[in-house]
């Protein structure tokens, strides 16, 4: 049942109008992506993964192939098993890769078919096949899409891989686990760098730095280089600490939380670093691991950062803004927007979240009088809905607030997933001091950009 | 400090590392599985036979997509319905407006509705929400009819969708009309025909006052791009009436009486021309296969049209001769100075459709291109066979591909440009590759006299772009050229 809309009464909508989330499998699939030697693998019909990998691909601009097991009508109604171990033998004979990460979809989970069993049963049948092709780990994952959307099965994966390759095997020293949840290729690749610079080995999981955003290549690679070894996944039981990203995201769903039950590796769970505030803790989580100090390059990113939050404080303050998307990510703007003297008015996301509205009060109480309109499980009709009486000046989200952004004629500063509609989304970096600087620009310049066209002085001084 | 590289370098491997995987087996298997090696064929090497139509491979990584996605291409641009996928959230959101197909008017078919199943729909059935959420919608945005998609497990739990239309259609007074569309029923063909029997419902359902026996409806094209009011434009000049577009910029009021039209024109056969048959049979309207892409089969299509109104009135011809006439003359000029430009340049075509690829064919000959692989998701027998008469010896023809054999092939072939939707857009690229989007999402029109030229730039935008001979593929080739003799071997390459 959707939440209930600010101040009416009525029956709530039954229909989804332009939903604002995607399915569960897609998710699995982007955390697949970030493990290396790895082919996702959905367990259902053709459809499914064709439409996944076009989606994907939109965004990313690489090549995204997803496997399916190309379920068929005898296959819906005698179960789906032999098609998946065709799938998995095909995959692992074509692509060679290291890990097969299989998610099921929809159809699977309704007709029943036991996935863990039917994996377990090829790992059987199939031993010295798996053998001679280096016994490629097969990961499963359970994402029927009713049960929960794409945020859902991209934890459920992160979860499911940890669960189910992550030992005390040391890889390496030093080492400090990093699960940031879903963001760019581009963060990941600065989250590394911050982490190195304090002297630690990254093992960030899922890594799709390079998976998902590669270089040119000279001959077509089959599985794209990149990723998270499964060598240093495995080690994951003997990191320093693990830091997970996400206030939105409960503990029974947390893969660090497995690896703190499991292996005794501590748990550091923050928020998505987007802001000084956010960021300022995760600095001090590195700081406390190693007993070391913030690097003087961190310190004069920060230093910058204040300096520009000064100088460009008059342009945005009390400019009010509707944020939407993933959970975490939006209230990892909502903290930001708040500590610049942007007014969020309606913080809104697609999917189905108890931990959201806590986590903005969180955020937002100590600068904010006034908390904004909270809304989990709801689609664009419902933002429209909404956020149409508070009259905001900026919008910030996916390409999928396009309509609402010329309809209202007002700057859509574009993040998060999909971006459909602009170029370099994997290239886009929110995270950390440098990250939020990025940010702060490109918000500062979208307001004055919108002033600037609709005046009818062409400026050219601001 | 150590950078990330070097640290990478030194993880201590596992027991055998993936890239010593692949460095191991390299030479084991060739591109294509085995029990695919009759779904590709090599013109010239062996008599020609060709299997298509099979499901496809488990693992395989297809091309291509659902039953529902037929349906729902196909459908998707009857503006003035309400389209409600009946099932989970996802296959409606792959869905939302993801065709370039353009309105004149009413935008009901820009948005996406779903009944977003939740799981206790799944346990207790989902037909009491497809109720209420049908009524509600109806209610909301007045659409002139409903199409009610059907998804996979919508086939599973057993909703009964067309006794909750047909209850709906009573309440509502509009149409409510069932699309069989379980996603694992077939491939996207099946669709296609799903898509043509819940269109065949409406059609002959409003009275056909004031149609002229000059008078046709465009079956198979979808206004990408706002192709349709091209063709539109060609026949007014020829002094055709439209009766009803089939489904570009379509309206549910057109389509209840498109039985009045003297001529079906079916384009992009696969995907309506169960309707055309449809239509033959109950209401003895024949049709005609068109292709308005490129310039012969354009021109051929007009001239087929005004053949068959001959007779009802003998100046149509003359018209559309001078039609031809002067688009050509326009057209030729600026033509020849991109043919100049890409004569010899090679290509790749992989598309959804075949009848698609037999223009691109022609087109490619047009500009003076080879073309070194053609193959489609959906091909049928027939279409191959036209194929394997229509390309050089030496072409690749295949069916049902994936981005394993397309990648290879396109190496193989070296080729300059690949035709394709955006799944294939990525390989091209990586590997180098100039491209041409010709599937639903353009933006550019490529149909009619103008869309030849609008292709030819397309094609030169991408083949002449300056930054092909930085990417690894071209580098040493261009670098080559470099050492020897700067401007001449460059230009040589070039053309
Ligand atoms: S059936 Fe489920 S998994 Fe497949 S696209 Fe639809 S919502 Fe996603
Ligand atoms: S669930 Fe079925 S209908 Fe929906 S996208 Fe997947 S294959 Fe197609």
């Amino acid at each position: 049942m959707k939440s209930k809309l600010l101040k009416t009464e009525k029956e709530p909508y039954v229909a989804t109008t332009d939903s604002c989330k995607q399915c569960a499998p897609l998710g699995a699939c982007l955390a697949f992506k970030g493990v290396e030697g790895s082919v996702p693998f959905l367990h259902g019909s053709q459809g499914c993964a064709t439409y996944m990998r076009r989606y994907v691909i939109s965004h990313f601009r690489e090549p995204v192939d997803i496997a399916s097991s190309s379920l068929g009508e005898k296959h819906a109604i005698y179960g789906g098993g032999p098609n998946l171990k065709l799938g998995l033998k095909n995959v692992m004979a074509k692509y060679h890769c290291g890990v097969i990460g299989v998610a099921t979809t929809c159809l699977t989970e309704t007709i029943g078919d036991d996935t863990p069993r039917l994996v377990k049963e090829f790992r059987d049948e199939f031993a010295d096949e798996l053998e001679c092709h280096g016994n490629p780990s097969i990961v499963n994952v359970s994402t029927p899409s009713y049960a929960g959307s794409h945020v859902d099965g991209f934890h459920s994966a992160v979860r499911a891989i940890v669960d189910q390759l992550a030992s005390n095997v040391p890889a390496m020293e030093n080492t400090v686990n990093l699960l940031p949840g879903f963001v760019s290729p581009a963060d990941i690749r600065y989250l590394k760098e911050i982490v190195h610079d304090f002297g630690l080995n990254p093992v960030v999981l899922p890594d799709i730095s390079e998976t998902l955003d590669g270089p040119a290549a000279s001959e077509y690679e089959k599985v794209p280089s990149g990723g998270t070894p499964v060598a240093s996944i495995k080690g994951m039981g003997t990191a320093l600490s693990s830091i997970e990203f996400g206030r939105c995201l409960a503990n029974s769903m947390g893969a660090a939380n497995v690896l703190e039950d499991r292996f005794n590796v501590r748990s550091r769970r923050l928020g998505t670093p987007i802001g000084l505030r956010e960021t300022d803790i995760f600095m001090d989580a590195l700081k406390e691991i190693t007993c070391r100090t913030i690097p003087i390059k961190y310190e004069l990113e920060r230093g910058r950062l204040v300096d520009s939050y000064v100088d460009g404080h008059k342009y945005i303050s009390g400019k009010k803004a509707v944020i939407y998307g993933d959970p975490d990510m939006v209230v990892a703007l909502t903290s930001f927007l708040t500590e610049i003297g942007i007014r969020p008015v309606l913080c809104a996301t697609g999917a189905k979240s108890q931990l959201f509205k806590t986590a903005i009060k969180t955020v937002t109480e100590e600068i904010l009088d006034e908390s904004p309109e909270v809304l989990d499980n709801v689609d664009f009709y419902d933002i429209e809905e909404t956020a149409e009486e508070l009259k905001p000046d900026v919008l910030l989200g996916s390409s999928k607030g396009y309509k609402l952004s010329r309809k209202w004629n007002i700057p859509l500063v574009r993040l998060g997933f999909p971006i459909h509609d602009r170029f370099g989304a994997q290239r886009i970096c929110q995270l950390g001091y440098k990250g939020t600087q990025d940010l702060f620009d490109m918000i500062v310049n979208a307001v004055i950009q919108a002033k600037q066209d609709r005046s009818p002085i062409g400026y050219t001084y601001i | 400090m150590r950078s990330w590289t070097r640290w990478k370098k030194a993880t201590p491997p596992s027991p055998i590392s993936w890239h010593e995987i692949i460095r191991k087996v390299p030479a084991m298997t060739n591109t294509i599985f085995a029990e695919r090696k009759d779904q590709v064929h090599r013109k010239g090497e062996e008599p020609f036979q060709m299997a298509c139509d099979k499901e496809s491979l488990a693992g395989a990584v297809s091309q291509r997509a659902c039953v529902f996605c037929g349906s729902r291409v196909v459908l998707y641009p009857i503006t003035d319905a309400l389209h409600l996928v009946h099932g989970p959230i996802g296959c409606a959101v792959y869905t939302w407006d993801i065709r370039g197909a353009l309105s004149s008017g009413p935008e009901l078919h820009r948005h996406s509705y779903s009944t977003d199943l939740q799981e206790s729909d799944v346990i207790f059935g989902g037909e009491d929400k497809l109720y209420r959420a049908l009524t509600q919608l109806i209610d909301r945005i007045s659409p002139k009819a409903a199409f009610v998609y059907s998804t996979c497990i919508v086939g599973i739990i057993g909703d009964d969708l067309a006794g909750i239309c047909r209850k709906v259609e009573r309440e509502k007074g509009i149409p409510v009309i069932p699309v069989e569309s379980e996603g694992f029923k077939g491939n996207k063909r099946a669709g296609y025909n799903a898509a043509c029997r819940a269109m065949f419902q409406l059609v002959g359902t409003a009275p056909t006052d004031d149609i002229s026996p000059l008078s046709v409806n465009i079956l198979g094209d979808f206004n990408l791009a706002g192709e349709i009011w091209i063709v539109r434009e060609y026949l007014e000049r020829m002094g055709v009436q439209v009766v009803a577009n089939i489904t570009g910029d379509g309206r549910v009021d057109d389509l209840r009486r498109a039985h009045g039209a003297a001529l079906n024109l079916v384009q992009c056969s696969g995907s309506t021309i169960d309707l055309a048959k449809m239509m033959e049979d109950e209401y003895q309207i024949p049709f005609l296969r068109v292709s308005y892409f490129g310039v012969e089969d354009m021109a051929e299509s007009l001239y087929n049209i005004a053949e068959f109104f001959k007779d009802v009135d003998p100046q149509v011809m003359e018209r559309t001769k001078a039609l031809v006439r002067d688009e050509l003359s326009e057209l030729y000029p600026k033509l020849r100075e991109y043919r100049q430009a890409l004569e010899g340049k090679k290509a790749a075509i992989y598309v959804g459709g075949a009848f698609k690829a037999f223009s691109l064919v022609k087109a490619f000959r047009h500009l003076g291109m080879t073309v070194e692989l053609v193959g489609s998701q959906t091909g049928t027998e027939e279409d191959y066979k036209e194929l394997h008469e229509i390309t050089d010896p030496g072409t690749i023809i295949v069916d049902d591909s994936n981005p394993l054999e397309l990648s290879s092939f396109l190496q193989e072939k070296d080729v300059d440009i690949f035709v394709g939707g955006v799944k294939e857009r990525p390989i091209a690229y990586k590997l180098g590759v100039g491209f041409c989007d010709h599937n639903h999402e353009r933006k550019e029109a490529l149909e009619g006299f103008i869309g030849m030229l609008n292709f030819a730039k397309e094609v030169y935008s991408t083949v002449m772009s300056p930054v092909w001979r930085f990417t690894p593929r071209k580098k040493a080739l261009y670098s080559k050229a470099l050492e020897t003799d700067v401007c001449h071997e460059i230009k040589a390459i070039e053309n």
